[in-house]
Order: C-alpha cells, then structure tokens, then sequence
C-alpha cells in the first residue's frame, strides 16, 4: 500500500509536467519546420510535372498553407485542443489515421529494440565487471566498442546480407509474410521472424552503451560496504552479484536508458528505411521530402509524447528500484 | 576452557607491504577479546582475514594456520568456507550507514541469512526475522520489517545488523569498530546488547577497538597490536594496572578519560610521538623509531613476547627487566 501511493504520487506530478513541456514542444517544433524552404504544394507541384499558378494557389488555400504562419500556428493549436492532428495535404487522409497505422509497428520495432539492448546489454555488463580486468572483459570491451562505433545501417545491411543472402534465415524487409492467413502463435512467429534483425541492427549501439554502463556501475558497487556484508553473510557470488549489487547498478542504467528512447526514434529512421520497415521512422522521412508538415509535426508530436511517457516509466521503475526516491526529493 | 579460535602464525601480505607479519591468539569459548591499536595496526586485515575475506590482492602467509573449532580454515576452498560465514561466524562492521543494502528491506536482510544457513521457508524467516529484530531491541519490529535501511537510524541500523550476524547462532561473532561511527550514548547501548547477547548466545566475541574505554569496560581480554606485531596481552585490569610494553604506557598516557580523576583541560595532552608509519621495513621492534627506552637491540630483532605472570605477555627486554612501572591509578 505504502509502495502503491509512493508510486501513484511520482506518476502524478510526471504528468502535470508534461502538458507545457509538450506545448513547448509543439511551438518550437512548428517554427523549426517553417525555416525548410518550400511547402507541400510546391513538391506536388513538382511531381506532377507542371502545374500553374493558379492551381498552387488553389492548393495553399485548400490546407491554410497561405495563411500567415501565426495564423498558421494558432490554427494547429485548435485543431489540437480539439484533439485532432490535422489533415495531410499529401495523403489525403486525417494524419491521426496516418499515424495511427503505422505506430504499432514502430512502438513494437523500438520497444523490442531496447528491451533487447537494455537485457543485452546488462548481461553483458554483469560478465564484464565480473571478469574485469580478464581476456573476457577485455575482448567484451572491444565488441562493445565496435558496436558503439559502427554505424546502424551498416550493421543493418551486412546483418541483411549474412542472414538473408548468404543463410538464407531471415527476410530482408518488410514486417510480415504477403498472403498467409496465419492466425495466433503462427503469426506472431512470422511477425518474430521479420522483427528480428531490423531490431538487432537498432539494438547493437545501445547493447554497447548499455553494457559499458552496467559494468562501470557494477564495478562501483562491488566495492560498497554492503557487498562486503553480504559476502560475510555467506552467500554464493552468484547471489551476491544478483540480489545486491546488480539492482543497484540498474539505476544508472535505467536512467539513461529513458534518455535513449527518443534518440531510438532517430535511429529507427534509419534502420526502417534499410529493412522497408512500415513504421513512423519512414512516415518522418517521406513526410520531410514531400514537405507534408501537418504530417511531420504529428509524428514529432507524438514522439516528445513517447519520451515523456518514456521518462514517467523510467521514474517509476527508479522510484521503484530505490526506496530512497521519494516524490517530495 | 575449549578454544573457539585458536590463530598461529597468521600472516597477511600485500604485493608491497606486509601489514601482519606474524600473528598468534586464541579466543577461548563465551570470552570477549579485544584487539586494540591505532590505525594501520592491521587490527581489521585481522577480522577480515578470519573471514577470508581479505581484498583480492592480499595474501594470507603459507604457514598461517586459523583454527576454528579446532578445523583449519586459513586453506579452506571457499564453497566450504561459505557454509561457515554467516553460520558459525559472523561479523560487523564499522559503518552502519553504508553496510546494509539500500534497496532491500532489513526484513529480508535478516531472512535472508536464515533461508540460507537454516534452510527456513521465506514465510518461516520472516517470523524468525521479527522475533531477532525484537530481540535486538528495535521497537515496533513486525511494523518495520518492511521498512528500507534509510529509514532507520545509525544505532537501530546498527542494531539490525547484530540481528543479521546473530541469526544463525554463530560460535564467534568479530565486531570491527562497531561503536566508532555513533555517538556516545548509542556506543553503550550497543556494546551492552552485543555483550548481553555474547552471554545469551554463549558466543565469543572479537571486539575489535581503539578505544581504550571500551576495552576496559567490556574485555575479558586485550591484545594490544602496533604494525601487525602483538606487544602486550593481559587481561584489562593488568593491561591498565600495570602496562608494560612502552607503547600501550603511551597510549595509556595518552588517554585522559580513562583517569577517573583527571580532566582533560587539567593539563596539556600527551601524545606519542611520531606515527606508525615509521614502523615499515622496520627490521627490529616496530614501535622502536617512537620509543623512549628502545636499545641498540631493538632495532635489529622483533623482542619476543614472554610470559610475565597471571596471563599477561609483553614483547619488550627493556621495560619488563626492570619491575613493572606502577602508579597509573586507572578508574576501572
């Protein structure tokens, strides 16, 4: 009960702090997109080959593009007080649906994606300090970095061409077999199958990350008194590395982990694109060539939501992880 | 009686320094002894070194023998030296604030120990928990068995983990400085629950100190330790009475609470000079660069420690030559 309403008390006052964080967000984001020339209907303009100065003009006025950019501004605001997101002049369609279609892929890609980085990750980290200073810490130290180094779409398409060309395991894009009517634990299999490697080749920077970092944190608490008591307890390596020092490193860990999801967001537009991964990363891309900015200003709007989220989440778990945290501190 | 420890020729040695050269004492059953000197003494390698829980990079002397219960535990492979720690040895440390698990609740801390050594059910520990947590005094223990560590004070977290060391009845129970880190008041409080419990438990106890108040209050023994040597044993009214060994005069010198009569603003405060710093790669005597009376021969061997009557040994020819220095009038 007492760890009921500790919790419930970190979860309310995260909210209250993120409506004008996400305001502010919104604001920045629509004048930030204003300094990219051109506009949407320039680039259907374009595409369509010819196009007169009437018929832009028609366009404009049709989405507001022609309005002052405060009007603009103060437009998409009410539209969002009205919890819409506007309509894409590109799509043709209320960018919520747009959006809406492709979230699940991409909260699954990025949700797999740091869930293997983060236990990757940890594991990897526990073995390091473990062996610190031995041949397995130092060739895990070399992986790490190699992994920390190398960009992800390189890794995607070398992952692409040993498991798809070469073995021939796994598909090389897309989210799901064309034309099967499979149903229950056959699809998900499928899906499985498809997930694996775009979400790898999204992980491995983070397993990096992840596993310097439980392994220096590892490493600090080892050395604390409390370690000490509980090997003069008479408890086994194993459990004194998994009951007492490994949720203590997790704090650090978990902390940085809720920075990265946003910075997973960047990384899945990349990787998205390398695997044609029907997710949001790939809806930003088009929607910033085709200068769609209702669309592009949904997604980023979604995503500083995702990152709030992300962060409430990371609260909990500390508050959870560390009686220390109280909300008051 | 039995021995319960009996430590010969324990040596503790770092890849540059050898902090306990040679070290010799036995803990007899249901006995307190204490161990005191300064820091750097080698007083804690010593406790640690029981436990074999010595830092990676120290090493214990090939001959040294620890024996426990009259079982030689200084070679012992450590899934066996396991079932012993926490079982039929237990220990404290200096620092309450920092020697209990922050995340973990001190209900679990003291199950723990149960689950593993008694085999209890973790319905069965938690029972066990809030009786030991009872027994070690902290009030209200069913309703703060769930509490976190911070949550208590230094004396209380101290307490809980006397209640951690005691929960599987151990034979011997080390305290290192277990008073240091709290006030006064709470000091007592603690020594008299460990001394109270020593009683109850029948265990020995290592009290391990470099307050001399405390020695002689609670000691049935001292063994006094400059530089990892043993210069004086004795049981505290002689080691007060009669100090012989020209260090423990100066500490005793150098400690103006311990005569009843005497104020420390009453006159300037004595100290021995130098430090013991001054001791490494002393061939002779370590304490001989700081002594008063140290001899031509002091410096080139270790005196031997010899006998002087009614249990009291000292490692020095020159003081013991000559009758026993008397007049220190020491409040006991």
């Amino acid at each position: 009960m007492h760890q009921f309403l500790r919790l419930s008390r970190v979860l309310v006052r995260a909210l209250i702090h993120a409506v004008p964080t996400v305001i502010g967000i919104v604001i920045l984001d629509f004048f930030l997109l204003r300094l990219a020339p051109g506009d949407a209907a320039d680039v259907m303009a374009g595409e369509s080959g010819a196009a007169t100065e009437e018929t832009m003009a028609a366009l404009r006025s049709r989405f507001g593009l022609d309005l002052p950019a405060l009007d603009q501004l103060l437009a998409y605001l009410s539209n969002l007080a009205h919890f819409s997101l506007g309509y894409s002049p590109r799509y043709n369609m209320p960018v919520s649906d747009l959006i809406l279609q492709r979230l699940p892929s991409s909260l699954g890609l990025m949700g797999i994606s740091l869930v293997l980085a983060l236990v990757i990750g940890i594991a990897l980290g526990v073995v390091m300090a473990t062996q610190a200073g031995r041949w397995p810490d130092r060739l895990l130290s070399v992986l790490a970095l190699l992994f920390y180094s190398v960009p992800s779409f390189w890794i995607g398409l070398m992952l692409i061409v040993l498991f798809s060309v070469k073995l021939g395991w796994l598909p090389s894009g897309g989210a799901g077999s064309i034309g099967t009517d499979a149903t229950g634990l056959a699809a998900l299999l499928d899906q499985a199958r498809y997930m694996l490697l775009p979400a790898l080749s999204l992980s491995l920077f983070y397993v990096a990350i992840y596993a310097r970092l439980a392994r220096a944190a590892m490493l600090e608490v080892r050395s604390q008194d409390f370690i000490r008591t509980a090997r003069a307890k008479g408890l086994s390596p194993a459990a004194v590395t998994l009951r007492h020092a490994l949720r203590n490193a997790l704090l650090p860990v978990t902390t940085i982990a809720g920075v990265h999801l946003g910075g997973l967001m960047g990384g899945a537009v990349v990787v998205e694109t390398v695997y044609s991964w029907p997710g949001l990363g790939r809806l930003a891309y088009e929607a910033v060539m085709s200068r769609d900015f209702t669309v592009l200003l949904g997604v980023l709007l979604l995503s500083s939501v995702l990152v709030i989220l992300a962060n409430v989440v990371v609260d909990l778990l500390q508050a959870w992880l560390d009686p220390r945290i109280e909300a008051a501190s | 009686m039995a021995a319960v420890l009996d430590v010969r020729h324990l040596s503790i040695a770092f890849p540059r320094a050898t902090p306990v050269p040679d070290l010799s004492f036995t803990i007899e059953e249901g006995e307190t002894l204490a161990l005191v000197g300064e820091s750097g003494s080698g007083k804690s390698l010593t406790a640690l070194a029981l436990m074999r829980l010595l830092p990676r990079n120290a090493r214990l002397g090939e001959a040294s023998r620890i024996l426990f219960s009259g079982r030689n535990i200084a070679q012992l492979p450590e899934p066996e030296m396991r079932r012993l720690r926490g079982r039929d040895m237990a220990m404290i440390f200096q620092e309450p604030m920092t020697s209990l698990n922050p995340v973990m609740t001190v209900g679990r801390q003291v199950a723990e120990v149960l689950e593993l050594h008694e085999g209890l059910s973790r319905r069965a520990a938690r029972k066990r928990a809030t009786e030991l947590l009872d027994l070690v005094r902290i009030p209200e223990a069913h309703r703060r068995l769930d509490a976190y560590p911070h949550q208590f004070s230094g004396g209380q977290r101290q307490r809980v983990m006397i209640a951690v060391a005691i929960a599987a009845h151990p034979r011997l129970l080390i305290a290192d400085e277990p008073t240091t880190a709290l006030d006064v008041t709470i000091q007592a409080q603690i020594l008299e629950l460990l001394d109270q419990l020593r009683r109850d438990l029948s265990m020995a106890l290592l009290l391990i100190t470099h307050d001399l108040g405390v020695v002689a209050q609670w000691a049935d023994r001292v063994i006094a330790l400059y530089a990892g040597h043993k210069v004086e044993e004795a049981r505290p009214q002689l080691l007060f009475g009669t100090p012989a060994h020209p260090y423990t005069q100066g500490l005793l010198a150098a400690s103006p609470r311990l005569r009843a009569d005497y104020h420390y603003s009453d006159g300037p405060l004595i100290e021995i000079p130098g430090s013991i710093v001054s001791a490494v790669g002393e061939k002779g005597c370590p304490f001989a660069p700081r002594c008063p009376v140290a001899r031509a021969t002091c410096r080139t061997a270790m005196p031997p420690l010899l006998p002087q009557g009614d249990g009291h040994f000292v490692a020095c020819p020159v003081t013991t030559l000559r009758e026993a220095p008397h007049g220190h009038s020491v409040g006991l």
